[in-house]
């Protein structure tokens, strides 16, 4: 479905994504992790259009899409969450979805933007009221509507930059059920971004894993996790880390 | 029909009953006046409510006033097609300067910055223009020796007030059309947040480009028709920044995210000049700018919304 090759991209002389190629298959979820900075959001930054590739070319569909607007790419049907919820806090809730079910899907139909955005909503369990303010939700609820305007755009492949720091166990493991319930009651074909490895890994099919903008590793998710070099350079500081802020918390 | 209806037709009615009942010169004219500063300021309120703050309004409304002016006077053209011609003008003004701004992501403050240097062009090409535009001395239209229709010149007031009231209208009817179109969603997402409102699918570009035009269109048309009634231009009435900054003040004053604010803004604005004007004659040259100035900051800072904005929302909190 998405076919990338020799993915580059330099911001002067840093080199963010250096010769990165990978594959989605339709139906799948790919998840992609990798410390801070490995080049993770780059490499969704130019999926998503947000900016164009170095060098390199995406395909998806068999149709070359690198270097298109980023309003294109969603129409010939690739949604993207951002890391960051950006609600848009001057419009209700239903608004800010019907926005992108109209923008989304080519701007034809009122009718059936509201519908998209009614489905989507209902998908991921945030209220259809019309009138319903955005001031009114917390770090779950704003992830949940980062996800509904995404699904309302119509999306084949959804690039989920999902990042659930700030969420709770619970949270985190809801968040991940509600994008296999995407994959499996819409078909929608998912690219999961995250740098926290122990949810992932229950719900994706496969893993590919980054650092310093190189592919290190790539794979299904119980051998890349014994690969001794993701266990290098991510989970060994990564494991680090979570246990340092276990020993906090516990204090 | 529902009360909302029949209360509309009524006022409406009125309005245009009114220059048939009431024949006072002054105060039409000063209503009149006011219309057409209305239209202007609800071109740039289309705009300006969505944060794209432009300080070059000047400069669309003097071409607007000096294309079609020169037009009649040089080429001898019916401002039936002279005000067309200065519209497409100001539209392509409007895309020169707009494109690369929203083409290159330039908001904000620069984009400010970027539309008062088009205001303070366009009054530099007038002034340097002298021996074609009367330069700062002012222009006039000549005076037609035909018909009055060709001419789009009118001796009484009656009819111009209900062209003015009739473009007037028409301005704030676009207004209400834009409030409820997918693109008010649009423009407000892109204020917020533009990569946010592109990854929902916005043409981010486009979406400004063709409120901006739409803005720069309407301006033109105010200035166009402020040239046809008043018969006299001058850079500093029609274009250059005093103007561009005047139509900010009326429309923050009057409040710039509701239908009527700048129309209140007008009201305001001329009001106070006039008043100023009859109250300390020539002595208070210029005093009216420093009003505004002065105004502007205190409502920023106490009355964002404007004055019709903040009694809108108490008397829809109370009810």
């Amino acid at each position: 479905m998405l076919v990338v090759e020799g993915l580059v991209k330099r911001f002067g002389g840093f080199t963010a994504v250096g010769n990165v190629s990978f594959k989605v298959d339709q139906g799948e979820i790919l998840g992609l992790i990798g410390p801070n900075g490995s080049g993770k959001s780059t490499i969704f930054n130019m999926l998503s259009g947000t900016f164009p590739p170095t060098a390199g070319s995406i395909a998806f569909e068999g149709r070359e899409i690198s270097g298109l607007a980023p309003h294109r790419i969603i129409n010939r049907g690739i949604g993207r969450t951002f890391q960051i919820p950006r609600p848009f806090r001057r419009l209700s809730i239903f608004e800010n979805v019907a926005l992108a079910g109209f923008y989304g899907q080519g701007g034809h139909s009122r009718a059936r933007a509201d519908q998209a955005a009614e489905q989507a909503l209902g998908m991921v369990g945030l209220p259809t009221d019309r009138a319903a303010r955005v001031d009114g939700l917390g770090a779950a609820g704003l992830k949940k509507l980062e996800l509904a305007k995404a699904l309302a755009t119509g999306p084949k492949l959804l690039l989920a930059d999902e990042s659930l720091g700030g969420l709770d166990e619970t949270e985190m493991d809801q968040a991940a059920d509600m994008l296999r319930k995407i994959r499996d009651e819409l078909g929608i074909t998912i690219i999961w971004v995250e740098h926290i490895m122990g949810v992932l890994m229950r719900v994706v099919d496969r893993v590919m894993v980054l650092d310093h903008g190189e592919k290190i590793s790539e794979g299904l998710p119980s051998a890349v996790s014994n690969d001794p070099r993701v266990i290098e350079v991510y989970l060994g500081t990564d494991a680090d880390a979570t246990q340092a802020a276990a020993a906090e918390k516990r204090r | 029909m529902n009360q909302r209806t029949i209360v509309y037709a009524v006022l409406g009615l009125a309005l245009i009953a009114l220059p048939f009942v009431y024949r006072d010169p002054y105060p039409l004219h000063i209503i009149i006046l006011i219309l057409i500063w209305s239209f202007a300021y609800t071109s740039w309120s289309m705009m300006g409510r969505f944060g794209l703050v432009s300080l070059g309004h000047g400069g669309f409304m003097g071409i607007g006033a000096y294309v079609t002016a020169l037009m009649w006077n040089h080429l001898g053209v019916t401002p039936w097609i002279g005000i067309p011609i200065a519209l497409i003008c100001a539209g392509a003004l409007a895309v020169v300067v707009a494109y690369p701004c929203f083409r290159f992501r330039i908001t904000g403050h620069y984009f400010v910055l970027v539309t008062l240097a088009l205001s303070g062009i366009v009054l530099q090409v007038i002034t340097a223009t002298r021996d074609f535009t009367g330069g700062s001395l002012g222009y006039t239209p000549e005076r037609t020796k035909g018909n009055h229709i060709v001419a789009l010149q009118f001796d009484d007031k009656t009819t111009w007030y209900l062209i003015a009231l009739g473009v007037w209208a028409a301005g704030i009817v676009i207004w209400h059309l834009v409030d409820r179109s997918m693109a008010r969603y649009a423009l407000e997402a892109i204020s917020e947040d533009e990569d946010a409102a592109a990854a929902a699918g916005v043409n981010v570009t486009f979406e400004k480009l063709r409120i901006t035009v739409i803005s720069a269109l309407m301006t033109a048309l105010a200035g166009a028709l402020y040239c046809q009634y008043q018969m006299f231009i001058s850079p500093d009435t029609v274009s250059g920044i005093a103007v561009s900054l005047q139509m900010v003040f009326a429309v923050v004053v009057g409040g710039i995210y509701v239908a009527l604010g700048p129309t209140v803004g007008a009201v305001i604005t001329i009001a106070l000049a006039e008043g100023l004007r009859i109250g300390f004659g020539t002595k208070a040259v210029g005093w009216d700018n420093l009003v505004y100035g002065v105004l502007l900051v205190l409502f920023i800072i106490f009355l964002p919304k404007g004055i019709l904005g903040s009694l809108l929302d108490r008397f829809s909190a109370r009810r």
